[in-house]
């Protein structure tokens, strides 16, 4: 089988003192959805980041189609094609929702009108209020302006740090549908998710981590009738 | 009762005065504003930003009048502006580069951030009075009235007359014109906005690759050339003084914690507040409350609430009520 499209291979190291990851391996495949799980403190969002360039590394290395890009900047990783939309203060709260999708296409020097209407048919809600502070919208408003501004770039890959973190059980489906719609474009989608259950239940591909480890990696499913997976991590 | 004659010399007394002064602080403290949202420091080096870029303009203009060179019924000042701005902005960015980069880079707490700037505040102060000395500098020229008292009283018949100043109306007009351009240019700019973005949120700002140098040097240009402005409207309007100047510091800073700091409206409402505040304390009523009040309750003395010297204190006085009951200001900046 082909190198997946993304992957963050043996990755070992923290914010500097004690490592945080331990051997850790984590992929996405072309346009398919990964999911990281696990319990709290388990390394999620730092073996996320740690793809994103946002911590050193001590061993391991990072590939995007086979490229090694384990000394670039997460500057540079947005040039070569990786969105990365944070879990807290992801959008820019005092500028307008058009202004924060703006920003988002900032490295772009091309017209960028089209990826704009895009992102407005993927979340019309955005376009009825693209002229209103992003910080006067609603939690699960604000998490499609930080996707949104993610999307602008045109990446290959989205990272996504627990989109859907405080915010309703019925905006979360529909948010996980938007997410399901741009992986059908050929997006790359690799999340980070509380919300167990409902995320494996799009996932392609799933990761449970524990300790900065690898304990369970299998496809959605896989993972979701696995007895020891449903009893120790989603609650039976 | 004469409410007519109240009103002019109200507006000859307080309000023409209080607006070019008002107009003088709103463009320090937004240089304030800026630094603060953008670098995340208070800046106390501003005052003497204001003083160092006067100095340049008034070499400027020395020189322009020795070769002859005048600008007519306007001041010979807003022609050697432009290099005052230049020579700021090369300051500003120099100091930069070689001092506040360091902490940037090392992450410094905005109170240290303070501290140097108070150190870089001292080292303006000194190369300010080592070239242009301590004294009082005039250079203002051109036409000094747009209207006279004089005038005033023989076009209208009233008695009291009310001046305009060319430089108060300059004051304002440059004002509302640097303000225009500046709103513009946050607002509708690629670079502006890129510097909104990165004041709202640096992390976010960073991940849309939006360029932190690029941004700290605008951000110095602008206060820069907003100091400069600044500093010659005021000295255009009363006189440069290397120490005045460095007591701006104070009537600036609390113009815009007033209007909340980081936000630039906040800063000209604040300006406004501070200035006309200042002048109707320390006016005496006297004059304007005689044709108010019926004779046999004029006022004998100065009806003064405090004395002119003590006008710092009136900034003093509204910088600790705001940051007592209100901290984040009037438009609700970033609280300090």
């Amino acid at each position: 089988m082909a190198e997946p499209f993304l992957i963050g291979e043996a990755m070992t190291g923290g914010y500097g003192g004690a490592d945080i990851l331990h051997d850790c391996t984590i992929s996405v495949e072309k346009g398919q959805i990964a999911v990281i799980v696990g319990p709290n403190g388990a390394g999620k969002s730092t073996a996320m980041k740690a793809m994103f360039g946002m911590l050193k590394l001590r061993t391991g290395h990072v590939r995007l189609a086979g490229e090694n890009i384990t000394a670039l900047s997460p500057q540079d990783r947005v040039a070569k094609g990786m969105g990365f939309v944070p879990q807290t203060h992801n959008i820019f709260t005092s500028m307008t929702v058009e202004e924060n999708l703006e920003m988002g296409a900032f490295i772009r020097r091309d017209d960028f009108a089209d990826t704009l209407a895009q992102v407005y048919d993927l979340f019309p809600i955005l376009k009825q209020k693209r002229f209103q502070p992003a910080g006067e919208l609603s939690g699960g408003q604000r998490q499609q302006v930080a996707v949104g501004r993610a999307l602008m770039t045109q990446p290959k890959v989205l990272m996504l740090d627990e989109p859907t973190a405080g915010i309703s059980p019925i905006i979360m489906g529909e948010l996980f549908e938007r997410i399901i719609e741009i992986a059908r474009t050929g997006i790359s989608i690799m999340m980070v998710e509380q919300n167990a259950r409902q995320a494996l239940d799009i996932a392609d591909k799933g990761y449970v981590l524990v300790q900065g480890s690898n304990r369970f990696t299998g496809t959605g499913t896989t993972l979701l009738a696995n007895p020891e997976v449903r009893r120790s991590f989603l609650g039976g | 009762m004469d409410f007519l004659n109240a009103l002019i010399a109200f507006l000859n007394f307080v309000f023409v005065p209080g607006l070019a002064y008002g107009a003088q602080l709103a463009l320090g403290a937004l240089g304030i504003t800026l630094i603060y949202g953008i670098l995340r420091f208070s800046n106390f080096a501003h005052g003497d930003t204001m003083a160092f870029g006067t100095m340049v303009t008034i070499y400027t203009t020395w020189g322009l009048q020795a070769a002859g060179i005048t600008l007519g019924v306007l001041p010979t000042a807003l022609l050697g502006l432009p290099v005052g701005i230049a020579a700021t902005a090369f300051l500003t960015l120099a100091t930069d580069r070689i001092i506040y980069k360091f902490y940037r880079k090392n992450k410094a707490l905005p109170t240290v951030l303070v501290m140097v700037s108070m150190g870089v505040m001292f080292v303006l102060n000194g190369i300010v009075r080592l070239f242009i000395g301590v004294e009082e500098q005039n250079f203002a020229d051109g036409e000094r009235f747009l209207i006279s008292t004089g005038d005033f009283k023989a076009m209208t018949g009233l008695a009291e007359g009310l001046a305009i100043k060319s430089t108060q109306a300059i004051t304002v007009i440059v004002a509302v014109l640097v303000v225009t351009w500046l709103f513009w240019f946050l607002q509708k700019t690629r670079t502006g906005k890129s510097m909104r973005a990165f004041s709202d949120n640096e992390e976010l700002a960073l991940l849309s690759s939006i360029n932190p140098d690029r941004v700290v040097q605008m951000t110095w240009i602008i206060a820069a050339a907003l100091a400069t402005i600044a500093g010659v409207l005021y000295g255009l309007d009363k006189s440069f003084k290397p120490f005045t100047y460095f007591q701006l510091l104070l009537p600036i800073f609390a113009a815009a914690i007033v209007g909340g700091l980081g936000n630039p409206l906040g800063a000209i409402a604040g300006g406004f507040i501070i200035a006309f505040s200042e002048v109707t304390v320390t006016y005496a009523w006297t004059k304007v409350l005689t044709y108010v009040l019926p004779e046999s309750m004029a006022p004998k003395n100065l009806i003064q609430l405090i004395s002119t010297d003590y006008k710092l204190a009136v900034s003093f006085v509204i910088l600790i009520l705001v940051l007592l009951f209100m901290p984040t200001g009037l438009f609700k900046g970033k609280s300090v």
